[in-house]
Formats: C-alpha cells, sequence, structure tokens
C-alpha cells in the first residue's frame, strides 16, 4: 500500500514523498516501513513503540485511532496511509476577548 | 529565507483581520530548494480550538490530509503554516513552540492589532527532534509582480 510521507520526514526517507510498503495490517505495513526506513521509527514510535502524541495517522480518511481494530486493521493494497503531524499554536494571552471565549 | 509574492502575503494578513479578535490559521504550499522555502499557494483553514479561538489555533489533522493531498495534486508541498496573534506580538509562544513538529517549514505569524494587520515574521523550525528543536527568525522576500508597462 501507499503511504505518504510529511515534508519533515522525507528526509528519512530520501526525499519520497509517497512509499509503497506490503503488509497484511497497519502493524505489518508499519514495521515494514520502519525497516526499510530505520530512521522513521524514532520519529513515528515513542520508546514504549506507541505513536508519538503528535503523529496522527489517517487510514484513507479514517484517524487510525477511532478504526475498531485501530493498528490491527486490515489493509488492502489499495488503501492509503497519511502521516501528518498536528499543527497547533497559541499566543499564551489569558484573558477572553469576548463572550464567547473562556479565559484559560 | 522565506520567498511568497505579494498576493499571498496580503491574503494571509488579510485573514487574520477577518478573523479578529479570534486567531485565523492556514497553510503555505510552495517548494523547498537551498535558498529556502518558496511560497507558490495559501490554503486557509478552519479553527478547530473555538473553545478558545482568541488565542490558541488548531487545525483538524483531516483538514491537512486534504491540503496535503492538494498539494501532491499541484505538485507542491506543504513548506510552512500562517496564524495570527490578535492584540498580541508576531513571536512565537512557548505554546506555538510546544506545538511544533515541522521540522524545516516555515511558521509565519501575523500581529493583528485592533483588527489590524501589523507586523508579520516567520520563524524556521530547525532541529532533527523534539530534544534539539528550534526556532530561528526567518527572512521574509515578497516578491512584487511588475506593473505591465503602458
Amino acid at each position: 500500500m501507499n503511504i505518504h510521507i510529511p515534508t519533515p520526514l522525507r528526509a528519512y526517507t530520501g526525499g519520497a514523498e509517497t512509499v509503497s510498503v506490503p503488509g497484511a495490517t497497519v502493524t505489518e505495513v508499519f514495521n515494514n516501513l520502519t525497516s526499510q526506513y530505520p530512521d522513521l521509527k524514532q520519529q513515528l514510535f515513542n520508546t514504549e513503540g506507541k505513536l508519538r502524541s503528535f503523529v496522527n495517522v489517517y487510514f484513507n480518511d479514517e484517524d487510525l485511532r477511532y478504526l475498531p481494530e485501530k493498528e490491527a486493521t486490515a489493509v488492502a493494497a489499495t488503501d492509503e496511509l497519511t502521516i501528518i503531524p498536528s499543527i497547533a499554536g497559541g499566543t499564551d494571552a489569558v484573558s477572553p476577548c469576548c463572550s464567547c471565549c473562556p479565559s484559560l | 529565507m522565506l520567498h511568497i509574492d505579494y498576493a499571498n502575503y496580503e491574503a494571509l494578513r488579510a485573514h487574520g483581520e477577518e478573523t479578529y479578535p479570534h486567531e485565523c490559521c492556514g497553510v503555505l504550499l510552495g517548494k523547498s530548494d537551498a535558498e529556502g522555502n518558496h511560497v507558490r499557494q495559501i490554503v486557509r483553514a478552519g479553527n478547530t480550538r473555538t473553545d478558545s479561538a482568541h488565542n490558541r489555533y488548531n487545525i483538524a489533522p483531516i483538514e491537512l490530509v486534504k491540503i496535503q493531498r492538494q498539494a501532491r495534486g499541484l505538485g507542491l508541498d506543504i513548506v510552512g503554516f500562517y496564524h495570527s496573534h490578535p492584540d498580541h506580538p508576531a513571536q512565537w509562544s512557548p505554546t506555538d513552540f510546544a506545538e511544533a513538529h515541522w521540522f524545516g517549514c516555515s511558521y509565519v505569524i501575523t500581529a493583528v492589532e485592533k483588527g489590524k494587520a501589523a507586523i508579520t515574521n516567520s520563524f524556521l523550525l530547525t532541529g532533527t527532534s523534539e530534544e534539539d528543536k528550534k526556532f530561528r527568525d526567518q527572512p521574509i522576500e515578497i516578491a512584487v509582480a511588475e506593473q505591465a508597462q503602458q
């Protein structure tokens, strides 16, 4: 199946935006991905082997975390995985600007 | 260096004025090379932090997936992000830093003072991991299209 790699992680896939990796489940695909590109492992997983909290993985258009079987989900060659780090931030200002914005 | 044309530069600043007093956010599509990040197109995104939109922003991951797909279709990459700081300086905050994970990408921040876009700054996220990452000030080069000769 194809895995789409976000810009910051392409340094670990030889610049490839899309890599094709075999596997019958998401776990197998990830194992094969990190075997093929070992430096990706510490970027994607913490020391306990869990996906880092800011790393989102989408199975086609579904968030892997909300799939019933999660990493055990069966995959077909035509499915796609997308790895997408989160993007967020803010000013750290503490006062509300209006009645719809509660103070932190 | 962040290279952006005047129209896109003004568009991302205008976005911050439109959403004031809330934060706006969006994605910069383009290409990267040794000279920096070159913006070809900006894509507005929704701020999911409706609980605290005046001082927080978050782009839904599924929206990012679709924007990355859009970029792929255009032969472009995600090269950065932008957001606004309503009535707050155009400097990255501890929250911006903690939530920054796109190494090599530009994080553009526009201060919007009383509804008017003021200073716009760009910061390049450098490093290779959460442990060694840093924001570096990144100069912005704004390309102004030459007017047609009459």
